[in-house]
């Protein structure tokens, strides 16, 4: 290990300094040799101490977190597609068509948004961010399998570029990239991101009376079969790789709660959000979907991914402790408000996070503002005391 | 953190050299008034501030003035003094504070130089002695890591301390405050002190941080000032009116985890850092050790030859951080601190760590919310106050509250940020700009 570290610091660094033959690549240089180690770097001014955490530890978490809906996207991807031609199949060759399907799909995300983020950090000469190394696993798991390859590359792109990369970087973005990944393909290419995500094209037959509609687009049509709740729940369910299962989900969200990585305060009240919303419509119910119990908003489509993964992204979300819970609450409402009322559009969880995401500095300005007056009020206070 | 110091008193030999350093008064642009050679005494005005001649330092020892290191643009950064073997001392007069008037006493202070020693909100530099603050505020117990313990320093010295106390209380017409740690506080010369206020403190750091006490208390608004003193000068101000004397002897802490014995060590202001620390250090083939003057999250980086701070209680030693770390960002890393829990440091509660001076990490935009507050106990915000700095917008930062905070108050949320962002750097330069707008 020394060994290695001492290499590349006295053979490979020196032709990426200043001088060297390839001074311009050193930014990417410098992301390979600080992904392989904490560089030896001290602090010169204020505190002389830092804690253990930076930014790669908090994006790898994610990560983690993400690696319960992951690995059973894959395995559900599989299932899926040997549900539908009616062969009965071993887990494991289950889990190997899902690889075979899922990986090329990570594998591209991954390669054309990284390109896009050295080829910004190299020509505006700022250390290459980690967030993509989270949105490049988020985009995979938020599309429907079937997918073609070239379009998770434009939509990366697309993503990274007018996401990201035009307002300055990780950081300094309005919209969660992720999300815009998928609102492109949504809108360019409605056919392949909503509805019947698993009719394949090619040879296979399908077995009598299979239909490939996720549960939300039964809803919305009002015809076809509910899947029953506990199939909703594990996700044992057609839908975008990463989303059908709220209980792999939910596991990530524990190692995101635990760790502190992710906002509890967000993903709380999103579901919140969700259920007074289906609570309502249970109500006034006119039709069959808005009679659907309300915790079954929660385990349809892309509720729960969007709530744990996607509406606590910090750069996108409200950035105040108590507007975290007004655009929380406003996520799930929208996203049932969306899906109930709006028959285009049978998910409504992208929409309502990047409709939020665009409002959430609307709602930090005003908690900005009321600590702002509390401070003039306070102000007014001690002078009324002195006088008297 | 390794190296608390053991509650034992030794004392440090006499250093050949003392130093004043004037870049620990921030804002000062320092004039001088002797000459190279120069015979002093403790008590000696040896330059004063070209934007306040009131306000004059003097020598701490006596001796003759030797040695002046400038710096870049000719900025004066040490004003050396070879010490005589014993001190004497420039008599200032002994006087009760109580009988005198409030010029009386000021004029008393400044002539000493110990003005210096009190210290104004806003903008966190030296007090201007023109002004009327509406309080006075005393911290009288210190949170910060490794911290000196102020009732171990103060044992002995309670009438000194008492006497300063008096002194304080003519230069306002408000209250002095003195806060205390609700828990640990327990010498009488804290809780028994007269003409003053206290006020019971308790929580982890910065509680100890006169600036978030102040918030607490009595909050600076626009227009307000108020000023604060250290424990330790409290005790030299009293010295001052009963002995008629300065005497720059203090208590320091020497701590930290490359130290052998921790202890508390009697030693006076510009004291050479190698006379404290002799050979207390422990010294590795490839661990070199770091020397700072005060606590390792707002101290100033030192070397051995290099000298006590004016404002320092304590004297840390940690070991640098320059060593590079195979996956160091995804290991588990069971000897590092951190405040997330995506370490395993928050299963062992109470486990003291070794910790280094390595930054970990490239600094990043701001991405992370919500951490800076978990360790700012202060009703303001710290990432908008941030923002506003950043962009230089004088309104928001106003509005924000920048009149409040000092850059030590923020030295946590600078130890926390993931995006390793220099914070307390940012917040001196918007302290700063409001302050060059303003005056």
């Amino acid at each position: 290990m020394k060994a290695l570290i001492n290499f590349v610091e006295t053979k490979v660094k020196p032709n990426f300094e200043k001088g060297g033959r390839f001074e311009k690549f050193h930014r990417t240089f410098e992301a390979f040799e600080t992904f392989l180690y904490v560089k030896g770097d001290v602090t010169h001014r204020g505190s002389h101490i830092r804690d253990a955490i930076d930014m790669k530890r908090t994006m790898v978490y994610v990560i983690i977190a993400l690696i319960p809906p992951l690995l059973f996207g894959i395995w559900n991807v599989g299932f899926q597609h040997f549900k539908a031609t009616g062969e009965e199949v071993a887990f494991i060759d289950q889990v190997l068509f899902g690889l075979i399907k899922v990986l090329p799909i990570i594998v591209v995300s991954y390669v054309s948004g990284l390109a896009v983020e050295f080829i910004f950090a190299t020509s505006r000469d700022h250390e290459v961010n980690e967030g993509f190394l989270v949105s490049g696993m988020l985009i995979p798991l938020v599309i429907p399998v079937t997918t073609p390859l070239w379009m998770v590359a434009l939509a990366t792109i697309f993503a990274v570029i007018i996401g990201k990369e035009v307002f300055g970087g990780t950081g300094m973005n309005i919209l969660n990239p992720a999300l815009l990944a998928r609102a492109f393909l949504f809108f360019a290419y409605p056919s392949y991101l909503s509805g019947e995500v698993w009719v394949y094209e090619g040879a296979e037959q399908f077995i009598d009376g299979f239909s490939g509609a996720t549960g939300l687009a039964v809803m919305a049509a009002g015809e076809g079969t509910m899947p029953s709740d506990f199939d909703l729940f594990f996700g044992f369910i057609p839908g975008s790789i990463g989303e059908t299962s709220t209980f792999a989900i939910l596991l990530g969200a524990i190692v995101l709660v635990a760790t502190g990585i992710g906002s509890f305060r967000i993903m709380a009240s999103v579901f919140l959000g969700g259920l007074l919303m289906g609570a309502i419509f249970n109500l006034f119910a006119v039709n069959e979907f808005m009679a659907m119990p309300a915790y079954r908003h929660l385990i349809l489509g892309g509720f729960a991914f969007g709530a744990v993964y996607m509406a606590t992204d910090p750069v996108s979300a409200s950035q105040t402790g108590v507007g975290k819970y007004i655009y929380g609450l406003l996520i799930g409402i929208i996203t049932v408000l969306i899906r109930v009322v709006n028959p285009a559009y049978p998910e409504g969880m992208m929409l309502a996070i990047l409709f939020m995401n665009v409002f959430a500095p609307l709602i930090d300005h005003y908690i900005v503002e009321a600590n702002i007056k509390k401070r003039i009020k306070r102000m007014k206070k001690v002078r009324v005391q002195t006088q008297a | 953190m390794q190296g608390a110091a053991e509650k034992i008193l030794n004392s440090s030999p006499r250093s050949a050299k003392y130093s004043v350093c004037p870049p620990d008064f921030h804002g000062l642009t320092p004039k001088m008034l002797v000459k190279e050679g120069e015979k002093v005494k403790a008590g000696t005005p040896l330059f004063f501030d070209k934007y306040n001649e009131k306000i004059i330092f003097t020598a701490p020892v006596s001796g003759t003035f030797s040695d002046l290191v400038r710096g870049e643009k000719r900025r004066i950064l040490r004003v050396t003094i070879d010490a005589d073997a014993a001190d004497e001392y420039v008599d200032f007069g002994a006087a009760d504070p109580l009988s005198l008037s409030r010029e009386k006493v000021a004029g008393k202070i400044l002539e000493s130089g110990l003005w210096p020693a009190i210290r104004q909100r806003p903008y966190s530099v030296i007090a201007n002695p023109e002004d009327k603050p509406k309080a006075i505020f005393v911290s009288a117990f210190d949170s910060a890591p490794l911290a000196a313990d102020l009732d171990f320093i103060i044992k002995g010295q309670e009438n000194e301390f008492q006497t300063g106390l008096n002194a304080l209380s003519r230069l306002t017409d408000g209250d002095v405050h003195l806060s205390v740690h609700s828990k640990t506080t327990a010498n009488p010369g804290f809780l028994n002190a007269k003409n003053v206020k206290i006020h019971h403190f308790e929580g982890p750091h910065p509680a100890g941080n006169v600036g978030i006490q102040i918030h607490h208390i009595d909050p600076v608004d626009k227009g307000d000032i108020v000023w604060y003193v250290g424990v330790q000068h409290i005790i030299m101000i009293g010295r001052l009116f009963e002995k008629g004397i300065y005497d720059a002897s203090k208590i320091v802490a020497l701590t930290g985890s490359e130290v052998l014995n921790p202890r508390y060590y009697r030693a006076t202001d510009g004291a050479k850092v190698s006379d404290i620390v002799q050979k207390n250090v422990r010294l590795e083939e490839d661990v070199q050790p770091r020397y700072i003057s005060g606590d390792v999250l707002t101290g100033c980086q030192v070397n051995t030859n290099d000298f006590l701070r004016f404002y320092s209680n304590q004297i840390t030693v940690i070991p640098e951080g320059d060593k590079p770390e195979m996956f160091g960002w995804i290991m588990p890393n069971f000897d590092k601190f951190s405040l997330s829990r995506s370490f395993p440091a928050f299963l062992m509660p109470g486990k003291k760590f070794r910790l280094n001076t390595n930054i970990r990490g490239g600094e990043r935009p701001f991405v992370v919310t919500g951490v800076y507050e978990k360790v700012l106990p202060m009703e303001i915000m710290p990432m908008q106050l941030l923002k506003s700095i950043m962009i230089n917008d004088i309104d928001m930062m106003e509005k924000l509250g920048i009149y409040e905070i000092a850059p030590e108050d923020f030295a946590l949320c600078e130890y926390v940020c993931p995006s390793k962002i220099e914070i307390q750097e940012t917040i001196r330069e918007g302290l700063d700009l409001v302050r060059r707008e303003f005056s």
